[in-house]
Parts: C-alpha cells; sequence; structure tokens
C-alpha cells in the first residue's frame, strides 16, 4: 500500500538526474557509469564457491541430524569427525606433501562458517585445528616435524592448542608448566585447563617455560604426543559448545624429545600471539556462522505464525528488529572477510581480526537472543534448534581472547598510531 | 574390462532447491540470478562412472571419466563440480542457444565419436525440463544398446548387467558395450566434493568446443507456446463425518 503510494514520487526522483544530466559536467555521468574493477567483499574465487557448497551439503546431511544427540551426550559422534577429515577439512592450508587439502586461510573461514549455521561445536574443532594447530606447525616446525605430525593432523589426528592454565588466562605468560632440560630430553611439569579438542586429541601443543627467571622470554612450544604420559583429566560440562571437549591435561614428568620443541627456544610466547591474532578470524566466523545459523532457523516460522490474524513476520515491530538484525549480520560478515582477505594477503590485520571477533560475538549473541524471542514459546524449547545457537554463542566472548582483550588490543593499536 | 573410458553428460539446471517462477511473459522459467547446480540424476551418473573407476583401480585395470556439458559459458562451473567429484577432464560445448533433447543428443554423438567412450552415462531425465528423453535418443542416434532407469549396474568384460526399475517392479538385463546408460535416484548417493579434490579439480583439463567445431543442427523442432505455474491450492476443509464428507463431494466438489 505504502509503496504503491511512493511510486509516483520515486519515478519522479528518478526521472530528474536524467534531465540534469545534459547540464552536469561530463566526469560526473562518466563516473556514474564506470564500473569498479575491485570486487566487494562478498565475491569469492570459483573453489571457494565450490567449497562453500560442499560444506554446507555436509553439514546440512552429515552433521544436522546428529546435532542434538551430541549436544545432550556431550559428545563427538565419531562419524562426523571421520567425515572432516575425509572431507579434507582438517588440514585446509596443509601443502598436499603432508596429505593436506593445500587451499586458502579464506576457505578455512568458509568452512569454519558454515558449519558453525550448523553447529557451532563441530565448527570449533574444524577451527581449532586448522587456525591453531595447523598454522603453528606450518609456520614454525622444522621440516622434521612437519613431516612427522602433519600429515596425521590432516588425515586421522586431533591436535590440541595447550596454552590456558588456571592461573593464567588472559594473562598467558603468566603460565606455570615447567619444562626441565635433562640431557636430550625436557621433562614437563604443570596443568592446563579448558583446553578445546582435548578428549578427543592425540597431538598436543604445550606451551611451558624453560626458563622462569626469563619471565615470558622462557616460554617454548612442545609436540607432545599422547603416548608419552598426557593425562586427559576431567572433563567440563558447559554451556554451550558441548560437543566439542574441554578438559583438564595433567603432565607429571613427561620427557619430551629436545627434537619436538616446535620453533625455538623461547619463542613460544611470540608464536602463542601470532597464531592467536589470526586463530580470532576463525572465532568471528564461528560466531557469524551461528548467527546465521539461528537467523536462518527462524526467521521462516515468522511467515508460518499468525497472530491477530497477521503473519507475525508482518507486523513493523518485528519488521525493524529482524532488518536490524540482517544489518548487523552482513556487517560482521564484511569486518570477518576482511580481515582474512587482509591476512590472506599479507598486510596488517591485527586490529581488524580482534573487531571482527569482538563484533561478530556481539552479534552472534544478540541474533540467537532475539531469535529465541522472535519464535516465542517453541524458541524456548530444546524440541527447536534455536534455544542452542543461544547457549553456544557465549563462548565466542571467550575463548582466544575475551572481549575485553580484544578491545585492549584495538585500544594499544590506536595509541599507537595517536599518541606519537 | 582393463581399460574404460566413461562420458558422463552433465546438465546445469535451476538447483533443486529453489521455488521456480515462471516469467512475466509466462514464456519461461526465470533463470537469471537463481542458484543453478548439477542436475541431481547426473551427479549420480559422475558418482557412478568415479565408482567404476575405483573399483577397476583396484582390480589393476584403468577407467578415464570425462564429463560433458553443452551450455553457456556457466556450465563451466558444473563440470568444475563433476571434476571435483573426481572426474579425469572436461568438455564444455559452448552455446547461448536454447537446446532442446535432440540438440544436445546430436551434439554429445559428435563428442562419442572424437572420445569414442565405451560407456555413455546421462540422468535419466533433467529436473528443469523432465524430458527423458535424451539418452534414447542418443542411443538412437548412435545404434548402440541403451538401459534407462539403472538401479544397479555391473561391468564384466565388453558386457553390462542392469536392474532397471519399471513400472511393475525391477527388471534385469544385459547389454554388450559400447552403449548408453541412464541414471535414476536410487542407483548410488552421490560423494560431496572433498576439498582436495577442489583443489586439484582445478588444475584438470576443460577443452571447449562450440557447435560449429561440431557441425551440427542445433535449430529447436519444438516451439514453446505458453508456460504457467501450477494452480494455486485451495485451503482445505475438516469434515466431521463420513455422511458430511459424502454430501460435500456431492453437492459441493460435485465429484460424486
Amino acid at each position: 500500500m505504502f509503496a504503491a503510494a511512493l511510486r509516483p514520487r520515486f519515478a519522479a526522483a528518478v526521472a530528474k538526474p536524467a534531465v540534469l544530466g545534459a547540464i552536469r559536467p561530463r566526469f560526473f555521468t562518466q563516473a556514474a557509469v564506470a564500473r569498479s574493477s575491485i570486487p566487494s567483499l562478498h565475491t569469492l574465487t570459483e573453489d571457494e564457491e565450490l567449497l562453500r557448497e560442499s560444506v554446507a551439503r555436509f553439514a546440512q546431511e552429515q552433521v544436522l541430524p546428529k546435532v542434538s544427540q551430541m549436544d545432550e551426550t556431550e559428545k563427538l559422534d565419531k562419524d562426523v569427525l571421520k567425515g572432516l577429515f575425509e572431507q579434507g577439512l582438517m588440514g585446509i592450508e596443509t601443502d598436499s606433501k603432508y596429505d593436506g587439502s593445500e587451499s586458502s586461510f579464506m576457505s578455512a573461514i568458509l568452512t569454519i562458517e558454515e558449519l558453525a549455521k550448523v553447529d557451532p561445536s563441530i565448527s570449533v574443532i574444524c577451527d581449532v585445528q586448522n587456525t591453531l594447530v595447523n598454522t603453528l606447525f606450518r609456520k614454525y616446525a622444522s621440516e622434521d616435524i612437519k613431516s612427522r605430525y602433519l600429515p596425521r593432523l590432516a588425515t586421522d589426528t586431533v591436535g590440541c592448542f595447550c596454552l590456558s592454565e588456571a592461573g593464567s588466562g588472559s594473562d598467558a605468560f603468566a603460565l606455570q608448566t615447567r619444562a626441565v632440560k635433562d640431557g636430550d630430553n625436557y621433562i614437563l611439569n604443570g596443568t592446563k585447563m579448558w583446553i578445546t579438542n582435548s578428549g578427543e586429541a592425540e597431538i598436543f601443543l604445550v606451551f611451558a617455560n624453560v626458563a622462569p627467571e626469563k619471565g615470558y622470554k622462557g616460554i617454548t612450544c612442545f609436540v607432545v604426543d599422547k603416548s608419552m604420559g598426557v593425562k586427559v583429566g576431567k572433563k567440563e560440562s558447559k554451556l554451550g559448545i558441548r560437543a566439542s571437549s574441554t578438559c583438564t591435561l595433567n603432565f607429571d614428568d613427561i620427557v619430551v624429545p629436545a627434537g619436538n620443541i616446535l620453533g625455538e627456544v623461547g619463542k613460544g610466547y611470540k608464536y602463542a600471539i601470532e597464531i592467536l591474532n589470526e586463530g580470532r578470524i576463525g572465532i568471528a566466523a564461528q560466531m557469524l556462522g551461528l548467527a546465521q545459523g539461528a537467523f536462518d532457523a527462524t526467521m521462516p516460522y515468522l511467515f508460518q505464525r499468525k497472530q491477530f490474524n497477521t503473519l507475525i513476520g508482518n507486523f513493523q515491530g518485528m519488521q525493524q528488529q529482524y532488518a536490524q538484525i540482517a544489518v548487523d549480520i552482513e556487517a560482521a560478515r564484511l569486518l570477518t572477510y576482511n580481515a582474512a582477505r587482509l591476512k590472506e594477503q599479507g598486510k596488517p590485520f591485527v586490529k581488524e581480526a580482534a573487531m571482527a571477533k569482538l563484533y561478530a560475538s556481539q552479534v552472534a549473541e544478540r541474533t540467537a537472543s532475539r531469535c529465541i524471542e522472535w519464535a516465542g514459546g517453541i524458541g524456548f524449547t530444546r524440541d527447536f534448534p534455536i534455544e542452542k545457537f543461544y547457549r553456544d554463542c557465549k563462548i565466542g566472548a571467550i575463548y582466544e581472547g575475551t572481549s575485553n582483550i580484544q578491545l585492549q588490543t584495538i585500544a594499544k593499536i590506536l595509541e599507537k598510531q595517536y599518541s606519537s | 574390462m582393463s581399460n574404460v573410458r566413461i562420458l558422463v553428460a552433465c546438465k546445469r539446471v535451476v538447483d533443486y532447491a529453489v521455488k521456480i517462477r515462471v516469467n512475466a511473459a509466462g514464456t519461461a522459467v526465470e533463470t537469471a540470478n537463481i542458484k543453478h547446480s548439477m542436475n541431481p540424476f547426473d551427479e549420480i551418473g559422475t558418482e557412478q562412472a568415479i565408482q567404476i573407476k575405483e573399483a577397476l583401480a583396484k582390480a589393476k585395470g584403468n577407467a578415464e571419466v570425462v564429463v560433458v556439458s553443452c551450455g553457456p559459458a556457466k556450465a563451466q562451473e558444473t563440470l568444475r563440480t563433476a571434476l571435483a567429484m573426481g572426474a579425469d577432464r572436461a568438455i564444455h560445448v559452448e552455446t547461448n542457444d536454447e537446446l532442446q533433447p535432440l540438440a544436445v543428443a546430436k551434439l554429445l554423438k559428435a563428442v562419442v565419436e572424437k572420445e569414442k567412450p565405451n560407456l555413455v552415462i546421462l540422468g535419466k531425465q533433467a529436473i528443469d525440463d523432465d524430458s527423458n528423453q535424451t539418452g534414447q535418443m542418443l542411443a538412437g542416434l548412435l545404434n548402440w544398446p541403451q538401459a534407462t532407469f539403472a538401479s544397479k549396474v555391473e561391468l564384466t568384460d565388453a558386457a553390462m548387467t542392469v536392474t532397471r526399475e519399471v513400472d511393475g517392479g525391477v527388471e534385469t538385463i544385459k547389454t554388450t558395450l559400447p552403449a548408453v546408460l541412464t541414471t535414476d535416484l536410487r542407483l548410488n548417493v552421490p560423494r560431496y566434493a572433498s576439498l582436495p579434490n577442489i583443489m586439484k579439480a582445478k588444475k584438470k583439463p576443460l577443452a571447449k568446443f562450440t557447435v560449429a567445431d561440431l557441425a551440427v543442427d542445433i535449430k529447436p523442432r519444438l516451439e514453446t507456446l505458453k508456460i504457467t505455474e501450477p494452480a494455486k491450492r485451495q485451503g482445505g476443509k475438516i469434515v466431521e463425518s463420513v455422511d458430511d464428507l459424502l454430501d460435500k463431494l456431492k453437492n459441493e466438489a460435485k465429484v460424486l
């Protein structure tokens, strides 16, 4: 009705520039006609499109039927994990000579996003394996370590990133795990907490201090096999992402050969920071997928349910809410893809990655919360997928740097820019 | 069989999940800015060819899977999907003209004459126009045996045993090779393209031909007069009793 009323005026507005065009300077009309060759952030390469399709289908057909059961039982389904390996999604950027898929960072981001649309827990398993574990090996490990571990990580073995401890979370470099040199070996002692994927993992990247007197400059990254004696302790019972295991790990006099030091002694702190900087783009993608998944699961319902003889999606109060959420999701997507493309092009991306992670986790929370409200009674029940997105979203503000840490990262860069 | 070449025809169609709309002029289905993907029956055909290749490889044999698509430049996306599933190489017959089943069958015949495959696999029909003609026409033009609506295929030396889904149940037939095979829904479950295979697909060869290269007359023989959407379903009614139902059928629907 409104559209019809506006149409004549709109038509007049469109007609105007054509009349004025004749007297406008020429460069103006040319600018309107010229097409930019710079693609939008939505532009994907042919293989990125193909990958996205393929992962979306895998998620719909292989993951979706098991989502609520995995959530209820807090157990990762073995076939889903096997499927991730078979589809080449656990070694996305790894070279084909190490049995990897030899694809790009953006492909990893798209995979994480697509999986999260269906199950954010499965998404984080893939995210940690690719953006943290594999990347640490790919960037810093010696050829010997790469050839021993990357093929396993790409084909059948889960790895995990062991940094957090009871007393060191945001203050990561206060970690207390020690490594003492003993001939050709190091003896590891300590306890790690809240380690994602550690229930399934066989390979552990453990950050331990070899020289506490040097402070954080003693932190070193060790590649530890489960068979060396890692004790997987208590599995946390969690609010969300319940299919992904989060455990305590105990290292009691574990003997690790010096040949299993990843990169250089005392450089662990540097590796951890750098890996987490790009890992954040992965979490942004997870939160983005979560938001889109919740939105997609809810919107059709607004055009099925009637109240007061009107589809609830047609009420203005609802229209303004879902239009706003759609804008938020779009903004989160642009931040995430832009950070990923910057990283891929070797440009500075730390600020943009922190922004993407911060914002996408906020959007995920807002979206999941709104979606429950839109769906009303059914949104609150476990028979529908929406409430799970709400439980899953909270972790986005916590892991790989809390929201406060993201803000601090952004602020530090701004300080540098404006204070000098 | 130790060395076979399998040609699989793949058509780019409007995705099966898309709600299709007829254009304003009522002359065609709207295809601009609409998601397209490989015809599902052709996906089954590609999967079957790859399974034959994998089975032969185990028996120290060798099969080459060649996929072919006729249509506009975008048909290459469909070919890339087939390559990413595991096909070895692709052929694109590029044209922006309307292609009816007879024209496709003639183009495929020309490709068959170049490639000399032992087996040609097609979907039993494409989900856009549901013609269910191309495979049969191709077999006729080539004067080859045909096995249509296959739900099971076994390849032996120079022969093929095919289980077909027919109206009364299933029928098992044996044909000599070369032959034309068309796939039914239950033949297999197509795999997804894995990421390493997507990356490898980029390096696989894709040859291009024009209709003129193949010297085929593709002029449409049929004219589409009108395309309309199915009538909108009217809301149902719940009746209280059988008598009520009979009354409504007699007096409202007037079908009794």
